[in-house]
């Protein structure tokens, strides 16, 4: 007897279901495509960077891999988080909250993804960069999400590593392996990470204090969150020119991430000093909106470079 | 399932019907995707290898 005809039973009427609502862009929308997107970008980058040959097919697939990966992680993300998404502003439109998709639904999505992206990255690509891939989904949906997002102020500090770990899935996608270069990759969107969050925490905080997240500025004030806001892109700084001063990238590249860089701290300061009212909020919103285009410029220059490169 | 006694919505059926197509066309895509990698990864030379 199926669960529903027991159902049925039970209750004496025609049963409903609150499943099976979902419509295709409802489950497009538990991927998160426009994390998803960066993901592409940075995993490409990484690709592009590594020596070595690969055939344009199987990066390609390896692409889609490292993307259906990322997309699957954001599905279980979705799901564990359902709770809280229900309470924010931000996530509230989500598919679980809206009641589009059930719970299980995006389980059972996130965990077939997570599955077929790892067993064909290994299959097609390599097994070292099927592992990374799945150490990073694990990273983000147990480490990050189950564990510190709801225990410290140091979850996206830590979870950070998970969205930063793409470039270097998809530089051992070509050389099998770990290296310096990729390493830096890694340790740019890390460090880029907490004065990213950090700053949309700032004029997003009374969502996190309403969810009883412990995003920093809930926790230790918004006074330390600015410092560290601050102090994280002096450190940041160095990093995104060092690709320059390791000989991986050109002198052009040096110039033109130090400006970046520099506008970036210079926005971080001005979060620092504006601490009251609407000039405050403005601030921050000013240097989260500037950290996307920062990055997507910081690996756009590092891509040009290479494929003029290639062509030259 | 509505034989079991579940009565779908208009929507759901609608929404159902439009997953199926989506995971026929992921399902299809998936078998080229294989073929074009198995001949990728067999190389040129599968036909004149000695056997």
């Amino acid at each position: 007897m199926s669960l529903a005809e027991r159902h049925e039973m039970m209750t004496g009427e025609d049963a409903t279901w609150d499943g099976g609502m979902g419509s295709v862009g409802d489950y497009i929308a538990l991927l998160k495509p426009r994390v998803m997107s960066l993901v592409i970008f940075t995993a490409f980058v990484g690709m592009m960077l590594a020596p070595g040959q690969i055939h344009p097919v199987l990066a390609g697939v390896g692409l889609l891999c490292i993307a259906i990966g990322a997309g699957a992680s954001g599905a279980l993300n979705m799901w564990y988080d359902a709770d809280i998404d229900r309470i924010m502003s931000r996530t509230q439109k989500r598919p679980i909250p809206a009641g589009k998709i059930t719970p299980d639904e995006a389980l059972a999505f996130g965990l077939t993804l997570s599955l077929g992206s790892v067993l064909t990255l290994g299959l097609v690509v390599n097994w070292f960069a099927g592992a990374f891939l799945a150490f990073t989904i694990f990273f983000y949906v147990v480490i990050y999400t189950m564990w510190l997002k709801r225990s410290t102020p140091q979850n996206i500090v830590i979870g950070g590593a998970a969205g930063a770990f793409p470039p270097m899935i998809g530089w051992a996608a070509v050389t099998g392996n770990v290296s310096l270069e990729s390493l830096v990759l890694f340790l740019i969107i890390f460090m880029w990470t907490p004065p990213h969050f950090w700053a949309l925490a700032l004029f997003k905080s009374g969502d996190y204090r309403a969810a009883g997240i412990p995003m920093m500025p809930v926790v230790a004030g918004e006074s330390s969150t600015r410092t560290q806001i601050l102090a994280y892109a002096v450190i940041l700084a160095p990093i995104v020119v060092s690709p320059y001063l390791l000989g991986f990238a050109s002198p052009v590249y040096g110039a033109v991430s130090s400006v970046l860089s520099a506008v970036f701290v210079a926005l971080a300061f001005n979060v620092w000093r504006k601490r009251e009212g609407d000039a405050a909020r403005k601030a921050a919103v000013r240097l989260f909106s500037y950290s996307i285009l920062y990055l997507f410029l910081i690996f756009a220059l590092l891509l040009g470079e290479n494929l003029l490169a290639r062509l030259v | 399932m509505e034989d079991n006694g579940v009565k779908l919505t208009e929507k759901q059926q609608k929404n159902r019907r439009s997953r199926s197509i989506a995971i026929a066309l992921v399902l299809a895509a998936l078998v080229v995707l294989f073929y074009v990698v198995t001949i990728v990864k067999m190389g040129p030379d599968v036909l004149t290898r000695p056997l």
